[in-house]
């Protein structure tokens, strides 16, 4: 009875809808808006100055211009970096000096003073501790200073105009222009950038979106570039520009990235994810002074101590297992060395080498202790003294060190540019793999996602070593 | 304005103690839901953070919030929990997040809808005002960003825009948070009838398609007669979207 009168009723629907004809949606639209401008011509006086939107559209003349648009934004980056990098130096090593040299004897002096056996001792100060301190250390303080100033400029309102300049290479390679919001937030966090394509409507422009995310350096592969750069790039040039090189090998590396990742989602939308650019609206919101003290406060609070959280989560078993695989012997040798040996001829083809590439699978759960885990092994392998030795990770006061321990293991600048690129191209780290899987609810997007980056590390670190040894 | 008197609210633990507690993510046994729906980037998620007590990261750029996030508040003893929508710029059109938002107001029947403008840009936010006003009987208007249309010399008459739509409304800026105290009362009276809406329907529309509404939505009527929102219903199969259609049939929309 009930069910007849619903069918009625939709019945009935559809003989009006024949009847009144195809124009109904613009008919409604158009009325609504009817509407709304009677009752704003009743309510609202508007004085004809507006000059704040003069001033808004005045510095968007300049900011999404043609020809000033991106070296401003190129600039802007470069000078967060820039900020980020010399800053955080200091506190860095602060914390660095107060958690290894001061706290870490303490706790060994203790762990001896009750007995506790060595294994014990082992896992958890140099493994646990040790790992959960290096995290710390490196990457509190560019955070604390990189999530405020990027925090600050999207609350200023920046980030929609950089999806303004860059919608038309989007547009080009098959892509929705919002991508670049999200490729954005991938430069914090890639998994939060996975989770900020829910704002592109269309599944296939959305699934380019999260598949490309990977290329934009994250967080954890920020302190990796800066490292690397600083030792390596920086010394090849007179001292007085190494910062400035070590810099511009940084922001190289990030605009690959984005090269890669407009180079992926072409592709991508030339092969399995073809289709229409689908158009959007962009609202260019008005610029709104950010309220200072505020805004770090809730960075600080909502972004770098979550990240931060994250990694320490992370870090603390990576350091027990690294600390295990350097421990337990099979044979004479220790799994780490076992495993090393047999990536090494691998890894040479890569320009890289064993230890690098054993670092990068310990690795997946967290970027962010590639390097120490790095140094770890090498020590373990090269057998040099130096730190605290096998199986345990640390920093090294000065960047010199870290150098020579680097040095001793093989290192090239071959090596010191392909764990650059290396880090820019692999897999996500094993959050945003999750996160893509809960996004798209797909294993095989997950799986592409996850080995396409990879695939593209391979293919480039093998080509440029192949290259370089041919020159060189 | 009476910014002043605001601030020494907020700041009076008395004030605070006495009626409001924000609850930050404790949203069990709550008394009523509230949704807030609003134009992308005009202080949806700065208002659900003044509200909750939340620090929810809000950011300046459209589309920040995509997942549907959730708080509460106590005020006077009722819970009230409430639920941060994405912005949209209108619900008739079929992309994920408007239909998020369509959803909730639509099936989660919220006791009240937080309809967040952006004061400067009344306008174009009102498209959105005009479609919620025809699903839900029950909303409040919040004129936010007043500091920005105060800045760009924009005058609202909030007594003549509450009349011509049928609702309260209440002039804020959450950034500051200015107005919200009001916020939180007009709310809780909406929640417990002491408000009566009186919303605010389409009227520009051709004769033929009033005509057709009209005949529509009494059939609507004369079968589900508790339902708030027929003329929406009919605007809807008149579309022919299907998702109306599927739910009508299920019986989920009265």
């Amino acid at each position: 009875m009930k069910k007849n009168s619903v069918e009625n009723i939709i019945a009935l629907s559809n003989d009006l809808r024949w009847k009144i004809g195809d124009d109904f949606h613009d008919h409604l639209a158009e009325g609504i808006y009817a509407d709304a401008s009677e009752i704003v011509k009743n309510t609202v006086q508007t004085d004809d100055k507006k000059q704040q939107f003069r001033l808004d559209s005045k510095i968007d003349n300049i900011v999404t211009s043609k020809i000033w648009g991106f070296p401003i934004m190129f600039l802007i980056l470069g000078l967060i970096l820039w900020i980020t990098i010399i800053g955080a130096n200091y506190p860095s090593s602060m914390l660095a000096n107060l958690f290894l040299d001061n706290i870490h004897p303490i706790l060994k002096g203790f762990a001896a003073n009750i007995g506790m056996p060595w294994w014990l001792d082992g896992f958890l100060i140099d493994g646990v501790y040790l790992a959960v301190a290096w995290v710390i250390a490196v990457m509190l303080p560019p955070m604390a200073i990189f999530f405020p100033l990027f925090t600050l400029l999207e609350d200023f309102g920046y980030l929609p105009r950089v999806a303004f300049n860059l919608d038309y290479l989007f547009k080009k390679s098959g892509a929705h222009g919002k991508q670049a919001l999200t490729m954005s937030m991938g430069f914090g966090c890639n998994a939060a950038g996975v989770v900020a394509t829910r704002i592109i409507d269309s599944p296939r422009e959305r699934l380019i979106a999260i598949i490309t995310n990977n290329f934009s350096l994250c967080n954890g592969r920020w302190p990796t570039q800066i490292l690397i750069a600083s030792i390596f790039i920086g010394a090849v040039v007179p001292s007085s520009l190494s910062g400035f090189a070590s810099v511009s090998a940084v922001i190289g590396i990030a605009i690959l990235g984005i090269f890669f990742m407009f180079f992926s989602s072409w592709a991508l939308s030339k092969t399995i994810l073809k289709g229409e650019v689908s158009t959007f609206n962009l609202e260019l919101p008005p610029y709104r002074p950010p309220r200072f003290w505020k805004t770090v406060y809730t960075s600080i609070i909502d972004r770098t101590l979550i990240v931060l959280w994250r990694a320490i989560i992370f870090a603390a078993p990576a350091g027990a297992a690294i600390w295990l695989i350097s421990n337990i012997t099979i044979g004479g040798e220790s799994i780490a060395a076992l495993v090393i040996n047999s990536l090494d001829g691998f890894g040479f083809l890569l320009g890289l080498n064993g230890v690098i590439l054993l670092a990068y699978i310990v690795a997946i759960p967290a970027n962010e202790i590639v390097i120490p885990t790095i140094l770890m092994l090498t020590v373990l392998v090269t057998g040099i003294s130096g730190g605290e030795g096998a199986g345990v990770m640390f920093e090294l006061d000065s960047a010199n060190e870290t150098a020579n321990i680097l040095k001793a293991g093989g290192w090239t600048l071959l090596t010191a540019i392909n764990v650059m690129l290396f880090s820019l191209l692999h897999n996500p780290c094993s959050t945003t793999i999750y996160t893509i899987y809960k996004e798209t609810k797909s294993l095989k997007w997950t799986i592409i996602a996850s080995i396409l980056p990879l695939i593209m590390g391979f293919v480039v670190t093998f080509l440029v070593a192949q290259i370089w040894r041919l020159i060189f | 304005m009476d910014n002043k008197v605001n601030s020494d609210c907020n700041g009076c633990p008395q004030y605070n103690a006495k009626g409001l507690k924000k609850l930050g993510v404790n949203t069990e046994n709550f008394d009523f839901v509230v949704a807030l729906a609003g134009n992308p980037n005009t202080g949806k998620s700065t208002v659900f953070n003044a509200l909750t007590g939340l620090r929810q990261h809000t950011g300046n750029w459209p589309g920040k919030t995509v997942t549907r996030a959730e708080g509460a508040f106590e005020y006077n003893d009722q819970k009230y929990k409430l639920v941060d929508l994405p912005g949209t710029y209108s619900l008739l059109s079929t992309s994920e997040d408007e239909e998020v938002a369509r959803n909730f107001i639509l099936f989660g029947k919220p006791d009240v809808t937080v309809i967040i403008v952006d004061a400067s840009r009344l306008e174009r936010n009102l498209n959105l005002v005009i479609q919620v006003l025809e699903i839900t009987d029950k909303a409040v208007l919040c004129l936010n960003l007043m500091d920005e249309a105060k800045r760009n010399h924009i005058k609202i008459d909030e007594r003549a825009l509450a009349r011509d739509l049928g609702i309260p409304v209440v002039p804020t800026s959450a950034r500051f948070n200015e107005g919200i105290p009001e916020l939180i009362k007009t709310i809780t009276e909406v929640a417990n009838g002491k408000i009566i809406c009186k919303p605010h329907r389409i009227k520009n529309v051709p004769k033929n398609i009033q005509k057709a509404v009209n005949k529509l939505s009494a059939e609507i009527e004369k079968e589900f007669p508790t339902i708030p929102n027929s003329r929406w219903i009919a605007f809807r199969l008149l579309e022919g979207d299907t998702q109306i259609i599927n739910a009508l049939q299920a019986g989920e929309l009265n």
